[in-house]
């Protein structure tokens, strides 16, 4: 700080608070890292990729021109496997690890294929 | 565009530099040109960041000018005036962990005085307990007492100290439960593997060879109610035949300091009106009679009593007052003892940045027990039904003590949210409250001017040692032993 000295310990508390915020940014800082705020490095620091929905744009998913969704560039049902692939939300399919490990092996385009995916039953 | 206030504070000067207190989080600052200019100007209200330009152009280039309203944010001296809709709720009452450790238990061994002062909270007008008539026994029973120190022990928690103090009435009137107290509670802290610490508040009238033997040898902190010299001592503090009792406190006190080395002791002057001579009592008491540090409290009363202080009389202590703290700063900078003990107590808050919810630790760290053996908030309140919050045997009851911090909390008293004092002052004593208004939870609104004068004076003391003597300030940085009680 250069226009307010700390005196007590209070203020110094406060001075050591807010120190950081005021080094002017040299690009060596880490990024931004979604869910790693604070605390100690937990593991070292890699390039991040963002993934999931909301990080990524693609059109056309959600809608069609007319507001509907018979003419979709992408099919409604990719929505199955991004979000569970893409975007760690798996709770929408089943269990592939112990009880459901085949229910896509029918599947191998989703856009062409999507009806042939299992249904299973819990 | 965005239009900025200053936060609750306070501005002084001390050694010909600015500083400011900021009552958010009882922090002290140095301030530059530019940061003293912009709250000197936030303080005719708030403003937008181009007319504070405008106004501060000379003083604080643009570029200063934003740099410093930074720094003053990120350390919240100023905030963005944001519309009361949108202001974020206030953060809840944080109230202590409970079960909060009971550091002080102070143990009415009686409730029985040999003098008759005027002004006593206890027996004058505006006592609480009508002792004579609530059932309650005159002296406590050696029973009551071993029970009292099991409780101080088994509600200290994991302190490593639990801390008793004897008061009465005049504490000296039972001595020989007292004696018998100590022994035992060093005896049951021996095989707790607890330390346990004594202190007393006396009127010095009963002191005898053996008395004073007996606190030298058990290391117990003594504090006499003192006050002053023959004349003003004599005013109020008298016997019950009108006798004053100058003449025989005095060299039983000498006798005391003469023999008792192994902890300070201190002397506690009760102010009235008449009685306000606080350097000439301060130099009697340290100087002449030899007392290591003398604290002095005006009397509670009700405004209508011969004793009470007016404006005028507060004024004055606050001047007398002023002038001691400056001793005190010329001694403690130069490496000497001062015993000016009030200064002393307001600078250690100042220098931990102390902002307290609750302005004494009644009620949580320090509790009363009357002669009955009933636990009260503290020893004022000892015996008063209405303000228990346990009992020796059955231990400090949590509802009630609950109860009692949610009602007491600073955040509900809208009175004190908008003061710069809030920090240190927290609304006050609640007894002093109970006696002017009838209700603990008010705050001391008739001392504000006096603590806010007391609380700017302390900061400039502070600053200023700061400033002129910093490794002083070392001192003041661990909590030395519980402060003496009156």
């Amino acid at each position: 700080m250069k226009h307010l000295k700390a005196i007590n310990a209070k203020a110094g508390l406060i001075e050591r608070l807010v120190t950081p915020l005021e080094a002017p940014a040299t690009g060596d800082e880490p990024d931004v890292v979604a869910l790693q705020g604070g605390g100690p490095p937990q593991q070292p620091q890699q390039p991040h990729i963002p993934l999931g929905c909301s990080l990524v744009f693609s059109p056309g998913w959600e809608a069609d021109r007319t507001g509907g969704t018979a003419g979709l560039c992408q099919p409604v049902e990719r929505d199955l496997f991004d979000c569970h692939i893409g975007c760690f939300w798996p709770a929408h399919v089943p269990d592939m690890l112990n009880h459901a490990p085949d229910w896509t092996k029918k599947c191998a385009a989703a856009q062409k294929d999507w009806r042939k995916i299992d249904i299973v039953f819990p | 565009m965005t239009v900025i206030e200053a936060r609750p504070h306070h501005r002084f000067e001390a050694a010909g530099r600015p500083f400011v207190y900021l009552a958010d989080s009882a922090s002290v600052f140095g301030l530059d040109d530019a940061a003293e200019a912009v709250l000197a100007a936030l303080a005719g209200g708030r403003c937008s960041r181009d007319e504070l330009a405008e106004r501060l152009t000379p003083v604080c280039p643009a570029e200063a000018l934003d740099e410093t309203l930074a720094e003053l944010e990120r350390v919240r001296a100023i905030a963005p005036v944001v519309p009361t809709e949108t202001r974020p709720d206030r953060p809840k009452k944080v109230f202590p962990l409970t079960p909060f450790p009971v550091s002080t238990t102070v143990i009415n061994v009686t409730n029985q005085c040999n003098l008759g002062c005027t002004y006593c909270y206890e027996y004058g007008d505006d006592r609480i307990v009508d002792t004579g008539r609530n059932g309650a026994p005159k002296f406590m029973t050696e029973e009551t007492a071993r029970q009292s120190v099991d409780f101080a022990l088994r509600e200290s928690g994991s302190n490593p100290v639990a801390h008793i103090t004897f008061f009465g009435g005049e504490t000296l009137l039972n001595f020989r439960v007292l004696k018998k107290t100590v022994a035992y509670a060093r005896e049951r802290a021996a095989m707790l593997g607890k330390g346990v610490d004594f202190s007393l508040t006396t009127n010095a009238t009963l002191l005898t060879d053996e008395i004073i033997e007996f606190l030298a040898e058990n290391e117990i902190g003594v504090t006499v109610s003192m006050d002053g010299p023959r004349d003003l001592q004599n005013r109020f503090r008298v016997f019950h035949d009108g006798r004053g009792s100058y003449d025989v406190v005095a060299p039983k006190v000498k006798a005391l300091l003469a023999r008792h080395r192994s902890r300070p002791i201190g002397a506690r002057v009760t102010l009235t009106a008449g009685v306000l001579d606080v350097r000439r009592i301060y130099r009697h008491l340290t100087e002449e009679i030899g007392f290591h540090e003398v604290g002095f409290a005006p009397v509670t009363s009700k405004d209508a009593r011969a004793w009470a202080i007016d404006g005028t009389g507060m004024e004055r202590v606050l001047a007398e007052f002023r002038a001691l703290a400056l001793e005190w700063l010329e001694a403690v900078a130069a490496g000497r003892h001062h015993g000016f003990s009030n200064v002393r107590e307001t600078l250690q808050e100042i220098h931990q940045g102390m902002s307290k919810a609750y302005p004494c630790g009644a009620g949580l760290g320090l509790v009363g027990v009357s002669t009955d053996g009933q636990v009260a908030l503290c020893h004022r309140f000892a015996g008063s039904d209405a303000h228990r919050i346990g009992s020796v045997d059955t231990g400090i009851d949590r509802v009630a003590q609950r109860e009692f911090l949610e009602r007491h909390h600073i955040d509900d008293k809208p009175d004190c949210q908008s003061c710069f004092a809030r920090p240190l002052c927290a609304g006050g004593c609640y007894h002093e409250a109970h006696t002017r208004y009838g209700d603990t939870t008010h705050a001391n609104l008739h001392f504000c001017r006096w603590v806010r004068g007391w609380t700017d004076v302390c900061l400039r003391v502070y600053a200023e040692l700061a400033e002129r003597n910093p490794a002083v300030l070392a001192r003041f940085e661990t909590t030395g032993a519980a402060e003496p009680v009156s």
